[in-house]
């Protein structure tokens, strides 16, 4: 809808040329030039706003029509909305080096924000920062009684901190420190009288009352930002203000902020002790700014935390409590950091706070700061934290996994607070297939998160079951799509995807036979255990298609990636021997979702290259079950990635220059079961339930085969009878249709290669299996490029040699 | 503290890949430090960045917004009204956020919040510490009173030559990307301040 409309205006304001764009800044500047700023003038501001704002390149504006744009900002008298198109200009043009705007020719706060809007927009090339700080603190301090309206200006004050912290001096921050406690303490708790008095209007109608809680009654303390009023008067709006800035302000000019004291730590001693004094003391106008500040922080914090229990009677004011008691806590966790005297006040109240909302799911997301809370502050305090890990880790993922926010904050909390586990890591470790629901829900927003957070989960107890885990991920997706849809519905709107009706999938859900199965994949902890789910595999195959499972299945190779990298810092020998007994195992038992499993295949078969070159002994102490995986024949076709890996890696590693214990009848073995492979792969014919098997796995078939008998010389007769057949068959126009021409030919080259190469035993020996020193300088890093190389450079040497013989 | 706030285009996740994804409006608050540019075009490398960033942020809305559609099986015409009476359900318009990792694209790491709401994209780029009840709540109102002032229900509604009605909002709303905590009340009081200075 939007998009064509938007296209062609977008494109019209692009294309506009200088001229024409000269033209009309002087229609411009004659406009603005007029006394009466008139409608047209807004309607053409407007659109220059487009045309500046519509290109990621610089638009030239005529010098004049700039200036005239910087005064019109500035005039005593101007409608709001052209004022707020200039600055918006201005500000779209930025950084721009030709701006004379300063703040000195404002006439009133509302302006003075405006500009201070454009020349924090210029990078801070010329200081504007510090310009712009200056300038609203000596409009702060001015206290005129019908003084221009304070309230413009406390956001820039924050924003100008936020960019710069610096720009404050000490004083500077310590008087805007009073200021902000008289406003967040003193303000009126009368309600405000309305803008438009009146002429006629009498005093008593005039009468304001007084300002009450979120569920009507009368407020019972200080004003905050859940008091509620007809009409707010200004220091009640700068209430308002004061408390959104306040986490801010109170670090910036905390004692690791920038603005603290030389003599930091002698100072914050004293100070704290004088809180600790007079704690109980409502008399604290004795502590200084920063205390006090941090006393009425903390005074705020619980009358927010008090006035949450009330029950809101609009439903925009009870979102509101929410975001209230989170910033309430994450105050009070600034504050017990910077004085510990706060803590012993504050648990109390935290601890009952918590107790209270953790039966309510809808302030689960309250329950993460507060975790925090406990988290940092729990040694000091004495607090059983486990608890509080516990309701967190254990229920709330597996209830709560659908809501794309609080899986997001979730996550976050994990990866953000990870230095404060300490001892307790292993509640995090072992709640993966909890915190895997998050991902198997919202793959696409928490795949990057994850990727970061593995190396953390994954460690030698965890590593198997969460490899198991990953390449079950887009099954568990299926899983929890039936959870909801087996459960009381939560919401109006179905949370699942109403497009999808798997009726059998929901009886197999039911079903009490696959009740434990579905139980190990819905479970909440790690298991210490694995189950084949195979079963589950087949039995949720309709809901395959489904786009949730889909875009999880995408996100499972990223992932897999990730999990190696972190598992190969931590894994042993044996626990290298189980991943990779895992990986043949899992790659013809995978959850079949449309191109899944080709693109994990690629990844597994990549990875245990990886493993067997860290570990090329593997070979050898796992010859048994690598020989039941390359007996199974019926999985060639469909994992043909994983069988070329593997016989690849037999090929390269099954020798004793990798593991002394590797015997001439292992050897042997290996080369009866190749050699039943390579028929069978040549023998059968594509279909149309067979799909045809990639020609790089007769050669590697090929290759590997002729490695094994130059390392067991009785082998070759065998072979080169093999590799004739080979030849002939490629040769043969039988061959072309299930590998293609460029495959048949390959298949023959390499055949021939193999068989002249086998005529030299002891060059053979030499290339195929290389000693140490001899296979590290390559003069290609790539491996597989190597060999081939070699084949071709003997074959050329062993023809021209037959060329030159006699006869 | 919001970095920047922007309104882009969002395509039905069915659609075939007609045009680009479109920055309507964009407003960020403040600027990251300048590197020290001593060259000559120095403001104006600046100000690409800055676009691109803000084009970089839409783009990534937009797939994740098309991805949490479809992955919910919601149609396509989900993002266009019904008709210009109904309220529109916020409350259930797909939302979500994400991260953004330091230098990509923004020097620091940020946190984005997104709302989709008739096939219109808003979002806030926030600091990672930022309260994000409280910005998801935020954007929510911004939303609802954009489409409320600029009357987005409407046939033939744009919201490309009314840069100043948006201004306006965010000037109140969120000054200086301000997160601010506003009842229902203070809500009010803003929103009659607007339509006196804004009459439709």
């Amino acid at each position: 809808m939007f998009t064509v409309g938007a296209e062609s205006l977008l494109q019209q304001a692009r294309e506009i040329q200088a001229e024409e764009l000269g033209k009309f800044c002087s229609r411009i500047c004659k406009l603005l030039r007029e006394d009466d700023l008139g409608p047209d003038a807004v309607d053409c501001l407007r659109r220059l706003f487009l045309i500046v704002s519509a290109t990621k390149y610089n638009r030239r504006l005529d010098k004049t029509c700039v200036d005239l744009l910087q005064a019109t900002l500035c005039l005593p008298a101007c409608p709001e909305p052209l004022q707020v198109l200039c600055a918006a200009i201005l500000r779209e043009m930025s950084p721009s080096d030709s701006l004379t705007l300063s703040c000195n020719h404002t006439q009133n706060t509302r302006q003075l924000s405006l500009v201070a809007s454009v020349l924090l927009a210029q990078g801070d090339r010329r200081e504007e920062v510090n310009m712009v700080a200056q300038h609203i603190l000596r409009a702060l301090e001015s206290r005129q009684p019908e003084g221009p309206s304070l309230r413009h200006l406390l956001p820039v004050m924050s924003k100008v901190v936020g960019l710069s912290p610096g720009a404050l001096q000490e004083d500077q921050t310590t008087l805007l420190s009073k200021r902000l406690i008289d406003w967040l303490r003193y303000a009126s708790v009368q309600q405000g009288l309305p803008h438009s008095g009146g002429f006629f209007s009498t005093a008593r109608a005039r009468q304001p009352g007084p300002i009450t809680e979120v569920d009507g009654a009368v407020a019972t303390d200080f004003f905050t930002v859940l008091s509620m009023g007809h009409h707010f008067t200004e220091d009640q709006w700068l209430n308002v203000q004061a408390f959104s800035m306040l986490r801010a302000w109170l670090l910036h000019s905390g004692p690791e902020g920038p603005g603290a004291p030389d003599s930091d730590d002698k100072s914050e001693l004293e100070g704290s002790t004088l809180s600790v004094i007079s704690a109980t003391s409502t008399a604290g106008r004795l502590l200084p700014p920063r205390e006090r500040l941090r006393e009425v922080a903390f005074e705020y914090c619980q009358r927010l935390i008090e006035q949450s229990t009330r029950r809101a009677l609009r439903k925009g004011d009870s979102d509101l409590q929410k975001a209230c008691l989170v910033e309430a806590v994450l105050v009070l966790d600034v504050l017990c950091r910077q004085d510990l005297s706060f803590l012993y006040r504050t648990l109390s109240c935290l601890k009952a706070l918590h107790g209270r909302l953790s039966g309510d799911p809808a302030c689960v997301r309250v329950l993460l700061p507060l975790a925090r809370f406990f988290l940092t502050h729990g040694e000091a305090a004495a607090v059983d934290s486990e608890a509080v890990y516990q309701h967190l880790f254990t229920r709330v993922p597996a209830e709560l996994f659908h809501s794309p926010m609080l899986a997001f904050e979730f996550v976050q909390f994990c990866r953000d607070n990870l230095h404060l586990f300490g001892r307790n890591l292993s509640i995090l470790t072992l709640s993966f297939p909890n915190l895997f629901k998050f991902l198997a829900w919202n793959s696409p927003a928490l795949t990057a998160e994850f990727v970061a957070l593995l190396p953390v989960l994954v460690d030698a107890t965890t590593a198997v079951e969460i490899l198991h885990a990953l390449l079950d991920l887009p099954c568990l997706t299926a899983a929890l799509d039936l959870q909801l849809r087996s459960l009381p519905a939560l919401s109006e709107r179905p949370l699942w995807d109403t497009s999808l009706r798997s009726p059998s999938c929901l009886e197999a859900f039911r079903d009490p036979q696959f009740q434990g199965l579905f139980q190990h994949l819905l479970r909440p902890k790690a298991s210490g255990t694995t189950e084949r789910l195979a079963p589950l595999h087949q039995l949720l195959q309709p809901m395959a298609s489904c786009a949730r499972v889909a875009q999880c299945s995408e996100a499972v190779p990223t992932l897999l990636h990730a999990y190696f990298a972190a598992v190969t810092q931590v894994a042993s020998g044996a626990l290298t021997d189980q991943l990779v007994l895992v990986l043949l195992e899992r790659s013809d038992s995978l959850y079949r979702v449309p191109q899944f499993e080709a693109r994990v295949h690629r990844v597994l078969s990549s990875q245990f290259l990886a493993l067997c070159k860290l570990k090329p002994s593997l070979v050898v102490e796992l010859a048994r079950h690598l020989l039941e995986f390359l007996g199974s024949v019926s999985g060639v076709h469909s994992r043909a990635s994983m069988v070329t890996s593997v016989v690849w890696a037999v090929g390269e590693y099954l020798s004793v220059t990798y593991d002394r214990r590797c015997t001439v009848e292992q050897i042997n073995k290996f080369f009866e079961a190749l050699e039943a492979l390579l028929f069978e792969v040549t023998q059968s014919r594509p279909s149309a339930t067979l799909p045809k098997c990639p020609p790089q796995v007769v050669t590697v078939l090929m290759t590997t085969l002729t490695k094994l008998a130059s390392r067991s010389q009785d082998l070759i007769p065998r072979v080169s009878l093999l590799l004739s057949k080979m030849r002939t068959l490629a040769q043969s126009p039988a061959a072309s249709s299930p590998h293609g021409e460029e495959g048949a030919e390959a298949i023959h080259t390499r055949a021939t290669e193999l068989l002249n190469l086998l005529k030299m035993p002891s060059v053979a020996q030499f290339v195929l299996t290389p000693s140490a020193e001899v296979g590290s300088p390559r003069y290609h890093r790539d491996v597989n490029m190597a060999l081939p190389l070699a084949l071709r450079t003997v074959s050329r040497l062993v023809e021209k040699e037959a060329s030159l013989l006699p006869g | 503290m919001v970095h920047a706030f922007l309104i882009h285009t969002l395509r039905a996740p069915h659609a075939e890949d007609t045009g680009l994804c479109r920055v309507l409006y964009s407003c960020v608050f403040g600027s990251e430090k300048s590197p020290d540019d001593p060259r000559p075009h120095g403001a104006e490398r600046d100000r690409l960045l800055r676009k691109e960033q803000i084009l970089a942020v839409a783009r990534q809305v937009e797939s994740m917004c098309r991805l949490q559609l479809q992955a919910s099986g919601r149609p396509p015409m989900d993002l266009q009204p019904q008709s210009s009476d109904e309220p529109v359900p916020l409350h259930e318009a797909p939302r979500g956020a994400f991260r953004l990792a330091a230098g990509d694209p923004f020097q620091e790491p940020r946190t984005v919040v997104w709302l989709g709401v008739l096939s219109l994209g808003f979002a806030l780029v926030l600091d990672t510490h930022d309260n994000l009840l409280l910005a998801e709540g935020t954007l929510r109102l911004l939303a609802r009173l954009l489409v409320d002032h600029l009357r987005l229900l409407a046939p033939g509604a744009n919201l490309l030559l009314r840069a100043d009605r948006i201004e306006g909002i965010l000037t109140r709303f969120l000054p200086h990307g301000q997160l601010l905590f506003l009842n229902d009340q203070f809500i009010q009081g803003l929103e009659k301040e607007f339509s006196a200075a804004w009459p439709r």
